[in-house]
């Protein structure tokens, strides 16, 4: 099967590729960069937040909490780095020992089967890494990884440089008004459609970033049935995990019958303590697909285990972080929807996660910043609103492969995981561009 | 992909056709993995993975503290390094090196040097690539090597004829056979200097010579330095990237872990000229993202604190490598007294020792394992006593060069080493 054509990111982003001038600049002759590079240098990360920085806007773009980790887990922190010569040399390779026993038990109890805290986990740093290990260590040249859009930027440069081929199927929204995030779904007849000999895996991310979709267990069992009959890895990125709302209830498609074997489950305690710069992930599956990942790999994490020891003895329990996060962002969620639709504007309610994606189809902006000219309507939307008025936020097209982002370029994505006085500086300038209108 | 219809769980065992992917074949071995669990009993006196067992200065530990305790710096930073960090790089190594060093184009910050390592391989090294490793080398460059599906030619240092007290310097690189093993393909050499495992500190003639070589086939030059701070009287460390015509092709690796006795912390960086190091940030940004943002803060302060204090005892850049002079020369002592041959290094924290005149027979040990490797295992056992074979730092084809050494560890606290002394000096006496 031929390989889709590399888009060449350089027409899109502005930013030439200088690969070739470089050279002649260094006196050095030969190419310099390795070929797997090669349509994977831009990054949404490195060019917003930059922009963000500069403009000093009011960031509800990147997701990140601005406001406290749990006081608990700065606690822990210290008293890792107190705690002894040891706690600041390497430690286990594949992970913390304390760390992997407390996830293993912990998830263990979630996912109903014994995990083997030595084989069955790999920590890294941040789920960011879990990731590229996952596809370091199982794709090869010429493998096809089906990736649900929208989806983390990151899963197509992943694949693309692992030498995978990256298979793109859109959830769609549902015909007439999509209010929720539950209002897009995958179809079984085009994922059906679009196998073949060299599918090895599939990506899923619930609660998904951006929509905030939460995959119900008919949706996870339609992708487990087709993952088994297939045989096929799927790759199950659960990072906020945590983090629903109104009732919507995380599943694990680990846990379905016959996934076990097949799933590499990836979570984060950057996201699950609100302290993303800690950047601790990890990848748990069964042992003789872990340990593919740990040949990638090699890491150390000390600081976690403490804070997850105490959430293991809370969990279901008032006290535990994970029920009360979920409930005060809640509320920061509803009142950011409001406050959007009092513009005029449509925000798609996400049952979980981080962020909230909104129509801007209503918005009327004279946009003449020549320099975004090329770009999709959101991107120039998004660069306008940082420049202009001082806010950031994500283009959702940012989250499509170029084929399919037509559909999308009216949504621009917020990150609602923000102190109060953020989120009201944010809306005042919602509320005060609008009035200007 | 071949399925076994007559299993059962053909149905749910995804082992059978999920096989790893092609870059990983044959480098799931790992001498850490081994030697850790042997050296894992605690009545065992270890004295071989590369840790300190002395605490890291007060002043690192406070950093990280104070940098926990402001909400910002637990979340995200820049991912190709903090900024406070950065600028502090720059600044020491703009100071080291004589040169201006753009903070934001010329460093990368990553998890410790051997994230370092990995970015610069993947970034600049391909299949079809030859990358020349001098023997012995710190062992990951290999699997790093073959990973981005590029193959590792070997030169080994040679010893001289010097038959006693021996140093890291007795231990050079042939000209003839170094220049040998360049050619049109040759991508890249890596360096290690001060070198691990025999702590050869490289002149700056010997630099020259490399350095020549590198710019005569157009060869890009990676160098780890991660024990740059690590030098012991006499013996200075030199930048290859200083050296003319090399800033433009070098990739200098540095690391936090090593520099401040905090290995464990996993951070480290890459500095070089921007038309390279942007090839590593490439692959930071679909590999990692970013580090952690507090104990960048930490380990920017630390270095801060000490770039005013450069060229002072105070430093703890110079004051640890004087700590560790002690430690080395008292080591050097003890297993000289029980009859090994130490190599005395220049630089870094690594002592490796010639057993033959011990003539300790190991026929009885099965395994089909060089010489070290044996010798290790029965010394772990009935010595009570960890070390690392110097065959795990060297490709085939010389571990009949190295399978008599053994590699110690001295950054270790006093009674450590007490313990390492008592054991030492009742070998014979068995």
């Amino acid at each position: 099967m031929l390989r889709r054509p590399v888009r060449n990111w350089a027409s899109i982003w502005k930013r030439p590729v200088r690969l070739i001038n470089c050279q002649k600049k260094t006196g050095m002759a030969r190419q310099l960069h390795a070929r797997r590079l090669e349509g994977v240098d831009k990054n949404i990360w490195v060019e917003f937040t930059q922009l963000t920085a500069d403009y000093k806007a009011v960031n509800v773009g990147q997701g990140f909490p601005d406001f406290s980790p749990p006081s608990f887990i700065q606690e822990a922190f210290c008293s890792a780095i107190t705690g002894g010569a040891s706690m600041h040399q390497y430690t286990r390779g594949f992970g913390h020992p304390a760390l992997v026993k407390i996830l293993a038990k912990f998830f263990g109890r979630i996912v109903g089967r014994d995990i083997d805290p030595m084989e069955d986990f790999q920590i890294t740093v941040g789920a960011y890494q879990a990731l590229f290990c996952t596809f370091q260590a199982l794709i090869d040249e010429g493998d096809e990884v089906i990736i649900v859009e929208p989806f983390f930027d990151c899963y197509q440069p992943m694949v693309k440089m692992a030498g995978g081929t990256p298979l793109l199927l859109v959830c769609q929204k549902s015909t007439g008004p999509a209010l929720s995030s539950a209002d897009w779904v995958l179809s079984p007849e085009e994922l059906a459609s679009n196998l073949n000999p060299r599918t090895k895996a599939i990506v899923i991310n619930t609660p998904n970033n951006p929509l905030g979709k939460v995959y119900q267990r008919d949706e996870l069992q339609m992708i487990a049935d087709f993952c088994i009959k297939h045989d096929i890895i799927c790759i199950s990125d659960e990072v906020y995990e945590w983090l629903t709302y109104d009732g919507a209830q995380h599943i694990k498609i680990a846990s379905l019958p016959g996934m076990w074997e097949r799933t590499v489950t990836i979570g984060s305690a950057g996201k699950s303590f609100s302290a993303t710069g800690w950047k601790v992930g990890w990848a748990m599956g069964p042992g003789n697909i872990i340990k593919h990942l740990k040949t990638i790999h090699q890491n150390s994490v000390y600081h976690c285990a403490t804070a997850a020891q105490r959430e293991y003895d809370t969990f279901g329990t008032e006290d535990s972080y994970f029920k009360q996060l979920p409930a005060q962002l809640h509320k920061k969620r509803l009142r950011l929807a409001e406050c959007l639709r009092s513009v005029g504007l449509e925000p798609v309610m996400p049952q979980g996660g981080y962020f909230m994606i909104t129509d801007i189809s209503s918005l009327q902006v004279d946009l003449n910043d020549p320099s975004t000219k090329d770009e999709p309507y959101d991107f120039r939307i998004v660069k306008w609103l940082i420049k202009e008025k001082g806010l950031a936020t994500i283009p959702v097209s940012g989250f499509y492969s170029p084929e399919h982002r037509g559909n999308v370029q009216n949504y621009i994505r917020f990150c609602f995981v923000k102190e109060d006085s953020t989120l009201k500086a944010a809306e005042d300038i919602i509320r005060q561009w609008s009035v200007k209108k | 992909r071949h399925r076994n219809k007559n299993s059962k769980c053909n149905l749910y065992m995804a082992s059978v056709t999920h096989k790893n992917a092609k870059r990983i074949e044959g480098l799931d071995k790992n001498v850490w993995i081994t030697f850790t669990s042997v050296a894992a009993d605690p009545t065992i006196v270890n004295l071989g993975q590369g840790y300190p067992d002395i605490p890291p200065p007060s002043y690192v530990k406070e950093g990280l503290v104070q940098a926990v305790m402001v909400d910002r710096l637990n979340q995200y930073t820049r991912g190709f390094g903090h900024p406070t960090l950065v600028k502090a790089l720059s600044q020491v190594y703009g100071k080291v090196c004589g040169r201006q060093i753009d903070p934001f184009k010329e460093i990368l910050v990553t998890v410790g040097g051997y994230g370092s390592l990995f970015c610069s391989i993947q970034g600049l090294i391909e299949e079809g690539d030859e990358v020349i490793i001098i023997e012995p080398f710190f062992d990951c460059y290999v699997p790093m090597v073959k990973m981005a599906g590029a193959k590792p030619v070997f030169i080994p240092l040679r010893l001289s004829d010097r038959k006693t007290d021996i140093s890291s310097a007795d231990w050079f690189l042939d000209q003839d056979e170094l220049a040998s093993k360049f050619n049109s393909k040759t991508k890249a050499i890596i360096i290690n200097t001060p070198n691990n495992p025999i702590g050869k500190v490289f002149t700056r003639n010997e630099l020259q010579a490399i350095a020549d070589l590198c710019i005569k086939h157009d060869t890009l030059c990676l160098s780890d330095e991660v024990y740059e701070w690590l030098t012991y009287k006499g013996h200075d460390h030199v930048k290859i990237a200083t050296l003319p015509g090399m800033w433009d092709r070098t990739i200098t690796v540095g690391s936090a872990g090593k520099t401040f006795s905090v290995t464990g912390w996993k951070l480290g960086w890459s500095i070089g000229p921007e038309h390279l190091v942007k090839h590593l940030q490439t692959v930071m940004q679909n590999s990692l993202y970013a580090c952690p943002t507090p104990l960048q803060e930490a380990v920017a302060q630390g270095l801060l604190r000490d770039y005013e204090l450069m060229g002072q005892p105070d430093c703890y850049f110079s004051s640890l490598a004087e700590e560790l002079q002690g430690k080395r020369d008292r080591i050097a002592t003890i297993l000289k007294q029980a009859g090994m041959n130490p190599v005395i290094p220049e630089g870094g924290y690594f002592m490796i020792a010639d057993v033959t005149a011990l003539n300790q027979h190991l026929s009885h040990v099965e395994d089909d394992e060089p010489y070290d490797y044996k010798f290790i295992k029965w010394m772990t056992k009935e010595k009570k006593l960890a070390a690392i074979p110097v065959t795990a730092f060297c490709g085939e084809e010389s571990i009949k060069h190295f399978e008599k050494y053994i590699r110690f560890c001295f950054i270790k606290q006093d009674s450590t080493l007490d313990a390492a002394e008592a054991i030492l000096k009742n070998w014979n006496k068995a």
